[in-house]
């Protein structure tokens, strides 16, 4: 069964970490990516830009466009993963190993309902290939 | 430091601004709003590792450093009977909704008035800046004095007299007005642009050291960008920091010289700091309200668009120096137009664009130097070298006059290849 774990955290915090505390994160996360992938768990996932970024559609009519995020929370969306597993369990058992790579924040962990796993015909322009790799 | 510990060192520094900002409004003195945080940082140190972070980490530090300067108080005055423990207590449960609630209606104009006090126009640049990095960012004596490459001793009176100063004029404490509050907005977007350069103007052998004050500088430019979220030249102010950051890692060579723009390796550039400046950049255009950030962001991004030097739309360029003159008049971005029109239209052209700014400029360096090479690619060898050597004359530093000789050397050879 195919879930998807939201990962929330404090943006604040993880934008501040220096590139070494982000490095560390991302080393210690890549081994667990590692694990996954060779159970054959690991489906796609993906880190986002900061909340700064973002823009927001609201489809009211004629739609609006926000500047920021959809929901203004405590801790933000940052990214996700999608796995494939038996069960919640062991959704949660690998939220628990990427939370000890990566603590701070919470996982939230949501059964997939449809899955268009689309491929892009080519290669497209990522910010950090190799992170959105692992 | 376990990773507990670093999470909660980061939950501290995050929360900073939000929480000495509210202490600074309850207690209206900036010496006691820093000490109640400090003390709330210490409760912090014991209580989060044992029950695990709070749901509002700027909530908790605000109540618990209230409550330790408000015990402070009291026990410093003894004359002031001390209520019971228990209907202290009572008192608390009852005030935390409503102060979490007011906390909240207040935290923009509280970072806002935090960062705005740290622009006081009586402070030199320089003590701008490191009262920025001391009060908003929490950065040690230590840390700011090693960016600033001078000693802590020297820092910390530096601060010292900028407090002093600060704390002596009168910062109003009521919620500002509009008016008020776009005028402190210009304020602190100029200081955390001069936090950056500090950290950006810099020889290389001191980079590694001054990297935190552009690091320092992007995080306050993305914590301003929350609280105004709308507002295009605040998202041009991030756009422009991080895509100059973006090249950190090309501008010096092994050696610690300075590679120019266009000789750098442009494969060192950060991508995940361009796309996200290129990202901003295109949200602060919707908007259709071009102010000085956005220009200054646009043409950044347009060096960041080009896979090579050679690739540069120089025009584009012209066109964005045309239109910053516009809005902010200013012989140094004339000079810097002239470069774009040396590009474009040739030297003889961008003689003339800037024979009005002997003047102005005939005491900076760059202006020499500029006009020293177009005078070089237009055969006026002579008068090249007058030029040159007054350009050197004036440089500061030696490294500056380094850097402008390294210039003259590539423009005398792209003269003699023309």
């Amino acid at each position: 069964m195919l879930y998807a774990l939201l990962c929330y955290n404090s943006e604040d915090v993880v934008f501040s970490w220096s590139q070494e505390e982000d490095d560390a994160v991302m080393e210690r996360l890549s081994k667990v990516h590692a694990k996954l992938h060779e159970s054959g768990q690991m489906g796609p996932s993906l880190r986002l830009m900061a909340t700064t970024t973002a823009a927001t559609l609201r489809k009211s009519d004629p739609p609006v466009v926000i500047d920021g995020p959809f929901a203004e929370t405590k801790e933000q969306l940052l990214g996700f993963y999608v796995v494939d597993v038996e069960n919640l369990d062991a959704a949660l058992a690998i939220a628990k190993d990427l939370g000890k790579a990566n603590p701070g924040g919470a996982y939230e962990i949501r059964p997939i309902r449809l899955f268009l796993p689309e491929a892009f015909p080519e290669s497209v322009a990522v910010a950090q290939p190799e992170t959105a790799e692992a | 430091m376990s990773t507990d510990l670093a999470w909660i060192d980061a939950a501290l520094t995050s929360a900073r601004p939000q929480a000495v900002g509210a202490l600074l409004r309850y207690f209206r003195d900036l010496d006691t709003a820093e000490e109640a945080y400090q003390d709330a940082c210490l409760r912090a140190l014991k209580a989060w590792p044992q029950n695990g972070p709070p749901r509002d980490p700027a909530a908790w530090l605000i109540m618990v450093g209230r409550n330790a300067a408000l015990d402070q108080a009291r026990r410093k005055s003894r004359q002031t009977e001390l209520p019971d423990e228990g209907v202290l207590s009572d008192l608390d449960d009852v005030e935390t909704p409503m102060a979490e609630r007011l906390d909240s209606a207040n935290y923009r104009d509280d970072i806002l008035r935090l960062l705005f006090i740290c622009c006081h126009p009586g402070l030199p640049a320089t003590q701008q800046v490191a009262m920025a990095l001391r009060v908003v960012s929490g950065l040690s004596v230590k840390q700011i004095a090693r960016a600033f490459l001078v000693s802590e001793a020297a820092m910390e009176q530096r601060i010292t007299r900028a407090k002093r100063a600060v704390g002596a004029g009168d910062t109003p404490f009521e919620t500002p007005t509009d008016e008020e509050r776009d005028r402190r907005l210009t304020a602190v977007m100029a200081m955390i642009y001069l936090v950056f350069n500090e950290g950006y103007s810099t020889a290389a052998k001191d980079a590694a050291k001054r990297i935190p004050l552009c690091d320092e500088a992007i995080r306050l430019a993305r914590l301003l960008q929350r609280l105004f979220p709308s507002e295009p030249e605040v998202m041009a102010l991030t756009a422009l920091l991080v895509l100059q950051h973006s090249r950190a890692n090309a501008r010096f060579d092994e050696a610690g010289e300075v590679v120019l723009l266009e000789d750098q390796d442009r494969t060192l550039w950060s991508r995940e700091l361009i796309t996200e400046g290129l990202a901003l950049i295109d949200k602060a255009m919707r908007h259709n309200a071009p102010g000085p950030y956005q220009v200054q962001a646009a043409i950044a991004a347009t060096h960041a668009r080009a896979p090579t030097a050679a690739d540069t739309d120089w025009v584009q360029i012209e066109h964005l120096y045309q239109a910053l003159e516009r809005m902010q008049p200013s012989p140094v971005v004339t000079l810097n137009r002239a470069v774009a029109v040396m590009k474009v239209l040739g030297p003889e052209a961008a003689l003339k664009l800037i024979a009005p700014l002997e003047d102005p400029l005939g005491g900076y360096f760059h202006f020499w130097g500029l006009r020293g090479a177009l005078l070089m690619q237009t055969g006026r060898a002579n008068e090249a070298r007058t030029a040159f050597d007054k350009a050197i004359a004036l440089a500061n530093t030696v490294a500056e006059a380094a850097h402008i000789r390294r210039h003259i050397d590539r423009l005398i050879a792209e003269g003699a290849a023309a």
